[in-house]
């Protein structure tokens, strides 16, 4: 069996500026992380993989240098790492997004080894609309069981999967047959940190490229030509500038006394 | 009355024969040990084996030093007694007799005291490792054995004299043999040549015992200890060697053959002393490392799986795990890099290496490392300081101040403000104060902002040399590229790191703590200074490690404080090379302690024994670990400043 890991490669930093003409992300000169939610799909998937012995593939669709992205992948101990890069892939939306990476799921599905499950994040650090997961579950036809918190049981034989969902004040305990997406939360696990003589294996690794000659897919459906959604307008909401009260340091005391008045004045706190 | 050459010959050349065996299967394992060069400077290594090993300049260190000495020069002395005793048991006709009586007499003289002294030394050991021992375990069947061995050679020595002269021997050198002649009262002349036989065959079974007992006991470091001493790193041990980065490579150490020859002769030369443990905070704070203990694991596991990879076969015992012969990873985890073990060992063995050698197979090989450290691994590389702040605050301290960039251009000095004095709330006041007095001072300074990375010394520390490797080399081509040669730090661990670490790299920098700097200032007159108004009250430094004892800056920050506040710090029960670390070096700055008693509270209720009104340090993570400790023992009326605060309130009013 086969489990694909869909890992895409964020901007670090919970500054990201906003370009206010073509209200995209600026993403010049700020370094790129793993999208911190998929480091625990990952992590699960290597955990399933030392368990049982199945074989784990990363996807990810970006630019060519998320070539980075995989690698760390790789050096974590996937057996396959693919690019999903075209020109035509980009300024997908969710939807787009979700068919090209579902097209590329069942190619490996036909081509390389049955896929029995999809492990997603609950949603990216920049995007965060946490619709890609489902909407690759949607299109693959598999069962969708989101904001996983801890695979209670996997039954390889009866080819089912009983999880926990974290909720919002409660924890759901649902099972569902195989094939399956997850998307999961951070409670799920602690991600491993890579080996050295796995880094420089995956230094020296070949991320294997798809573009869009390989996947055949309706230009209308991916891309820019294929999202339906359009962004008028993105903008930082504007803050009030913080402001420091007195000399904490030279004196602590008269310090908290001042913003506990100013907290009551202000009807924050309540004695 | 002479001996058996026809019985003793045979016995001593098989005893001489075992014992050459016995040297040669343990010392032909150190030569397992990877190639290091430690054959350069040849002069200079005499010296210090003169000095240390001859002189026994760290043994004298300690109060039963003394007695140790005693007993090596009385070993070394009496080694001319005890080759002409094996001579003369082969060869009856050799003897010292057949010297000129003007020597033959004096040296029996010697010989005669120093056999007195050395049974006084032994007796004196004895009793010591019976009522105050260096450590608890140190009452070991085997101390006592060799202790008894030798009081036995020396009062067979005195027999052997003793029963001559009552026999009617010797008469011109009894007035030379006061002890002997001594001894000789007490034999009947008829018995004498009894005496003399039970004597001699003491001496000769004992001596032959004590050769053949050496090379498997910790006595090997009387073969080892000299050596041991020729060979030691004659820089301070305040870094690690670097590791080639390329695929097939192993990392660090998790086998004994993968330690370097040195290190193993260090294991080798381990006499159990127990200095190094009555030294090392970690152990004295209730954590599981004993440095002896490591240096002993070592020995065990070398002993036992050297000979099976001499012949090429799998070794059955792990380096690292637990029981004898491995080293358990909690010891391997609560090290502070302090060094204190190292600047007490009287032979020079290097504890700290080996430790972050192990630290880094088991972080780089195997991923296993104390949970709270991948946040910081990861933040390191992510974002190159430890908390995982965005760069880009990295110069926010400076807001409320005017701050050049770096430009080799217009600026003298780069001042490297390090990841606690940019982001960490309470040293930032410090990057402030010593910015002022720069300013103030007229030195021409500036910084690299946002783009100053981390130098990388925790993660070095811990073993991950990986990301250190990463960290140092993008270090090094920035400070290439923006032609920095001259460096101000206010942390002592970039300080360390920058200067002696980063010359692996081929970068050499004049690296200057901020304690040098504003005594350079303080010298030269180039602060007016006022501290009529000094509020500090008595003030006690604490020494920081990476200062201190990895780099000997001991004075610096005293001048300074000095200068600050009018009179000279106080001082606590241990500083300078003997002080006491926070407990945060090593990256244990970034660790829980989960075992035994804090050691920043042990330092803090050292210090606070002084009653202290302010505790002067000088590197930031001292700052954090006094701070967090005296909020702990609610001393709310005790201050902690940096040099460069205490300096600012007399420079800047």
């Amino acid at each position: 069996m086969l489990i694909v890991v869909c890992i895409k490669q964020v901007p670090d930093t919970t500054q990201v500026q906003i370009d206010p003409v073509t209200n995209t992300l600026v993403r010049e000169g700020i370094p790129f992380i793993v999208n911190p939610y998929d480091t625990h799909a990952l992590e699960e998937a290597l955990r399933l993989k030392d368990q049982f012995g199945y074989r784990v593939a990363a996807l990810s669709m970006g630019p060519p240098n998320a070539e980075a992205t995989l690698k760390k992948a790789l050096a974590l101990g996937v057996d396959r790492a693919i690019l999903l890069s075209d020109r035509v892939f980009g300024g997908a939306d969710t939807l787009a997004t979700s068919n090209v990476l579902a097209a590329a799921i069942r190619k490996l599905h036909d081509e390389f080894d049955r896929v029995g499950l999809v492990l997603c994040g609950k949603q990216t650090i920049d995007g965060d609309t946490a619709q890609v997961g489902p909407g690759i579950a949607s299109r693959l036809n598999f069962r969708q069981l989101t904001l996983v918190d801890r695979i209670v049981n996997l039954d390889p034989v009866g080819r089912k999967i009983r999880v926990s969902r974290k909720l919002e004040g409660r924890h759901e305990i649902v099972e569902t047959p195989l094939p399956a997406m997850l998307t999961v939360v951070r409670e799920l696990n602690r991600p491993r940190y890579p080996k050295v003589p796995m880094r420089l294996a995956a230094a020296e690794a070949i991320v294997e490229v798809w573009n869009n000659q390989v996947l055949k897919l309706d230009e209308q459906s991916i891309g820019l030509k294929g999202s339906p959604t359009w962004v008028s307008k993105i903008f930082s909401p504007e803050r009030a500038k913080g402001e420091i009260l007195g000399d904490g340091y030279g004196d602590p005391e008269g310090t908290a006394q001042l913003l506990v008045g100013r907290l009551l004045s202000q009807d924050l706190l309540a004695l | 009355m002479t001996p058996n050459p026809t019985i003793f010959t045979p016995l001593l050349i098989v005893s001489l024969g075992i014992f050459a065996w016995g040297c040669w299967r343990r010392l032909n394992l150190v030569a397992l040990g990877a190639s290091e060069n430690r054959f350069d400077s040849f002069g200079r290594r005499m010296g210090e084996m003169l000095l240390y090993a001859f002189g026994q300049k760290r043994v004298l260190a300690s109060p039963f030093g003394i007695n140790h000495f005693v007993i090596f020069w009385s070993f070394l002395i009496l080694l001319i007694a005890n080759t002409e005793f094996m001579l003369h048991g082969v060869f009856p006709f050799i003897s010292l007799e057949n010297l000129p009586a003007s020597l033959y007499l004096p040296l029996l003289l010697v010989l005669d005291i120093i056999s007195l002294l050395a049974l006084a030394a032994v007796g004196i050991a004895a009793v010591r490792r019976i009522a105050a021992p260096p450590y608890p375990e140190a009452r070991t069947m085997e101390a006592f054995f060799i202790l008894g061995l030798i009081a036995v050679l020396m009062l067979a020595y005195f027999s052997i004299n003793g029963s001559r002269i009552a026999h009617g021997e010797m008469t011109a050198a009894l007035p030379w043999l006061p002890v002997s002649g001594r001894v000789a009262s007490f034999i009947p002349s008829a018995s004498a040549p009894s005496f003399y036989a039970i004597g001699w065959w003491t001496h000769a079974v004992v001596l032959l015992l004590f050769m053949n007992y050496l090379p498997y006991s910790k006595h090997l470091h009387i073969l080892t200890a000299i050596p041991n001493c020729f060979f030691r790193r004659l820089e301070q041990p305040n870094t690690q060697p670097r590791e080639e980065f390329t695929s097939g490579n192993e990392f660090g150490v998790a086998r004994v053959d993968r330690f370097s020859w040195k290190d193993l002769l260090d294991s080798l030369s381990c006499t159990e002393c127990g200095r190094c443990q009555n030294a090392c905070p970690a152990g004295i704070t209730g954590k599981p490392l004993n440095p002896r203990g490591i240096m002993h694991e070592i020995k065990v596991n070398l002993l036992e799986n050297g000979p099976l990879l001499k012949r090429g076969e799998k070794p059955v015992r792990p380096l690292i795990g637990e029981g004898e012969g491995s080293c358990p990873e909690g010891a391997i985890w609560s090290c502070t890099t302090c060094g204190a073990c190292m600047g007490v060992c009287p032979v020079f063995i290097e504890h700290v290496p080996k430790i972050v050698q192990m630290r880094r197979n088991l972080v780089e090989e195997e991923a296993r490392f104390p949970e709270e450290l991948l946040n910081l691994f990861e933040n390191m590389e992510g974002r190159s300081n430890p908390w995982g702040i965005a760069p880009t605050e990295r110069a926010k301290w400076s807001a409320t101040l005017e701050v050049k960039p770096f430009d080799r251009e217009t600026t003298e000095y780069l001042f490297y403000v390090g990841c606690a004095g940019s982001f960490d709330s309470r040293n930032k006041h410090v990057t402030v104060a010593l910015a002022q007095l720069m300013d103030r001072a007229g030195i021409s300074w500036g910084i690299l902002g946002k783009d100053e990375k981390c130098c990388g010394d925790s993660v070095r520390r811990l073993g991950n040399e990986f990301v250190f490797d990463r960290m140092a080399r993008e270090n090094v081509a920035l400070f290439r590229e923006r032609g920095v040669t001259k460096v101000i730090t206010q942390c002592p661990h970039c300080f360390s790191t920058l200067k002696n670490d980063y010359r692996q790299y081929g970068l050499e920098l004049e690296v200057i703590h901020h304690s040098e700097l504003l005594r350079n200032l303080v010298r030269d007159g180039r602060l007016a200074l006022d501290t009529s108004a000094a509020a500090f009250g008595a003030t006690v430094f604490h020494d920081s490690c990476y200062l201190g004892r990895h780099n000997d800056v001991y004075d610096a920050p005293r001048e300074v404080i000095q200068a600050g506040t009018g009179t000279a710090p106080v001082e606590m029960g241990r500083n300078r090379d003997n002080a006491f670390c926070c407990g945060a070096g090593g990256g244990r700055m970034w660790m829980e302690e989960h075992a035994g008693t804090r050691i920043n509270l042990a330092r803090v209720e050292e210090a606070l024994q002084q009653k202290p009104d302010t505790i002067c340090v000088s590197c930031p993570y001292c700052m954090t670990m006094f701070e967090d400790g005296l909020k702990d023992v609610k001393a709310e009326n005790v201050r902690v400043r940096d040099v460069a605060e205490i300096l600012a309130e007399a420079a800047l009013r």
